[in-house]
């Protein structure tokens, strides 16, 4: 039987006729919680910045031949020597192809996968830019524009021209950014290329490519599949790398594992090849909680002390209120309310600071080579931290109030009318 | 008989700082509609036994009995309620909650009984404040009115759930002797006009001999009564 209409009137009034405390105390919480909310809406807006700067670059899982040795030599498969211990010296990789055998089938076989949103045949090719007499070494990757364009973000790095323009141009390239630097060239000039066996292409410049990482802007650039099996003067079904994008990341691996006992290729998951991305970004986050949790234990000394303060300052009050028919438990439920009422004013305040704080930071001009789309600070607003600051509010003040709370309930009125 | 309150071999020790056997062997009872006082030295135990009496205090041996019922021993919640509802308090120094207005005090009580509508309560509030003829108070803080003034609030707060019995330890001990005298003619109308038991512990030997009954204690025992 509590009468909650009492016990928060007697604490409203508390709270109105110490104002300054009151706005105090919630300070306190409002500017943990906006700290809070600020920081973990900047930190996973950069945490999913440099995802998306590695992470959409790379591929869910990656098919291609790798070179090497086999892993059982010829001897081990003779009979005669089976029980004895054989030394090969100077072993050589397999005599491999770099191409991936049926890969045009493997394609189709995995487009009818249900997880599977998608794979795209890519051709990677070493070539030099000729420019005059100097030669660069670099690498030319034929691909299918258009499908990498819906699967992954490529045309983010695209800073001149379109994917179009290179769809519809049989010797188009899109050059990398720090190549079109060094050799001074820009879209509709021609670039000489040249292959490893020394045939020479001239390509038009139909774009520009930059990722953001120098050392593979210096050296890479994109042209259609077919214009790079072209160039090699292989078939149509020559590829050398499959990339798939799932539907769901998580089955990453284990899709990996079958891919490469099915198809007898090397297969990666992004798992794998981006393990060190995982863990940065669960640092930062570790980070930003444990400053927040430091600005919301340091907002909860700040209302244990007030709490306690007025409870010191209402000795009398409370001994009146224990004589006249309150109960221990009808006090600390006045004070305990008065800790939640800051709670949820600070709290909610905090919200708001958090969210406006987020807000001009999402503003503030960011411009960096690596992400030719960011102009501006990276920040997620997700309703979520929001539901999580509240609570966080909620439990520290509901903490620091309990305590308080509690020794009022034990204040013995007779000690306190009896003293004075 | 009908007793309001009866104490059986009340026996009471202090601990600390040394211990101390302040209340010995007493019993006594209040009739319904008694105006009785009790009286003694510094230091004879009575403002003890009206806290014991008041429930207040529950570390004593013996037995209490209110309106005939057992109450030593019952939970610290059905106390308080008991002292919601049937006993009203009045002490030496009025110990009104400064922050609240003059008729938020005498409400308070009520509003915790909770037995009334808000609209009853204020108008009963404002029903006893002008029996004690303050009703113009109504709505200064109650840290802006006088001593005198104080006394009559917090006695129209001790009424507001129309107790049994009120108690009170030195309502007068503060006051001048025209304020005194003020506070015992309410108190004996009280008992007059609306039958109420008054308990009332104080010094004042004049206010004492006006009252039904004396009861003189000395070195924690009941010497006269």
């Amino acid at each position: 039987m509590t009468n909650w209409k009492v016990i928060l009137g007697i604490a409203k009034t508390h709270l109105t006729t110490k104002m300054k405390s009151t706005i105090t105390a919630s300070l306190g919480v409002t500017f943990g919680i906006g700290a809070y909310i600020t920081l973990v809406s900047f930190m996973t807006g950069l945490n999913s910045m440099l995802d998306d700067l590695i992470l959409n670059q790379t591929p869910h899982i990656h098919i291609y031949n790798e070179i090497e040795p086999s892993k059982k030599q010829p001897i081990g498969l003779y009979e005669d020597y089976a029980n004895t211990f054989n030394v090969v010296h100077s072993i050589k990789p397999k005599q491999a192809q770099k191409k991936i055998h049926n890969a045009v089938p493997i394609i189709q076989y995995l487009k009818a996968d249900k997880n599977v949103l998608g794979a795209t045949p890519q051709l990677g090719a070493q070539i030099f830019y000729l420019s005059g007499s100097i030669e660069l070494g670099g690498k030319l990757t034929g691909i299918d524009i258009m499908e990498e364009v819906r699967l992954s973000n490529i045309q983010d790095y695209i800073i001149q021209g379109t994917p179009i323009a290179l769809k519809n141009n049989d010797n188009g390239i899109l050059l990398g950014a720090g190549l079109a630097k060094k050799m001074s060239l820009s879209p509709g000039d021609r670039v000489q290329i040249s292959t490893v066996s020394g045939d020479v292409f001239p390509l038009k410049i139909v774009g520009l490519y930059q990722s953001g990482i120098a050392d593979l802007d210096n050296v890479q650039s994109y042209a259609n599949l077919k214009t790079v099996q072209r160039i090699l003067g292989e078939a149509e079904n020559y590829i050398t790398d499959i990339n798939v994008k799932l539907n769901d990341i998580s089955e990453a691996e284990s899709m990996a594992i079958t891919m490469e006992r099915q198809f007898k290729v090397k297969a990666t998951d992004i798992n794998e090849a981006n393990a060190q991305f995982e863990t940065g970004s669960n640092i930062r986050n570790l980070i930003t909680y444990t400053v927040s949790i430091t600005l919301l234990i340091v907002a909860g000394f700040g209302i244990y002390n007030i709490l306690n303060m007025l409870i010191y300052e209402k000795m009398k009050d409370i001994a009146i209120l224990k004589a006249t028919g309150f109960s221990g438990r009808d006090v600390k439920l006045i004070f305990m309310s008065q800790a939640m009422i800051i709670g949820i004013l600070g709290g909610n305040s905090g919200l708001i600071v958090g969210y406006i704080l987020s807000n001009i930071i999402d503003k503030v001009p960011f411009e960096t080579e690596a992400l030719p789309t960011i102009t501006t600070y990276p920040v997620n607003f997700i309703a979520w931290y929001y539901v999580i600051g509240i609570i966080f509010a909620l439990i520290s003040t509901f903490i620091a109030g309990y305590l308080p709370a509690n020794k009022a309930k034990r204040i013995d009125p007779v000690r306190i009318i009896r003293g004075s | 008989m009908d007793f309001v309150l009866e104490a059986k071999h009340i026996n009471k020790h202090f601990k600390k700082p040394v211990p101390f056997h302040v209340l010995k062997d007493i019993s006594f009872q209040i009739k319904n509609g008694e105006f009785v006082s009790i009286m003694g030295k510094s230091g004879s135990g009575k403002s003890t036994l009206l806290y014991i009496l008041s429930t207040m205090d529950t570390d004593y041996e013996g037995e209490l009995y209110f309106n005939n019922e057992l109450i030593t021993g019952k939970k610290n919640e059905e106390l308080s309620r008991i002292r919601n509802k049937n006993i009203g308090f009045v002490f030496q120094f009025h110990y009104l909650l400064s922050e609240f207005s003059v008729l938020e005090n005498v409400m308070l009580p009520a509003k915790k009984l909770a037995e009334k509508s808000f609209q009853e309560i204020e108008h009963n509030a404002m029903k006893k404040l002008k029996m004690l003829h303050i009703e113009h108070l109504a709505n200064n803080k109650a840290s802006r009115i006088s001593g005198g003034e104080k006394q009559r609030v917090a006695i129209a707060r001790a009424l507001i759930n129309n107790p049994t019995i009120l108690m009170g330890d030195e309502p007068t001990g503060n006051l001048d002797s025209h304020n005194s005298e003020n506070v015992f003619q309410i108190l004996k109308e009280l008992k007059e006009n609306e039958g109420l038991s008054l308990l009332i512990v104080t010094h004042d030997i004049d206010f004492a001999k006006r009252t039904d009954r004396i009861i003189e204690m000395e070195d924690g025992r009941i010497i006269r009564q």
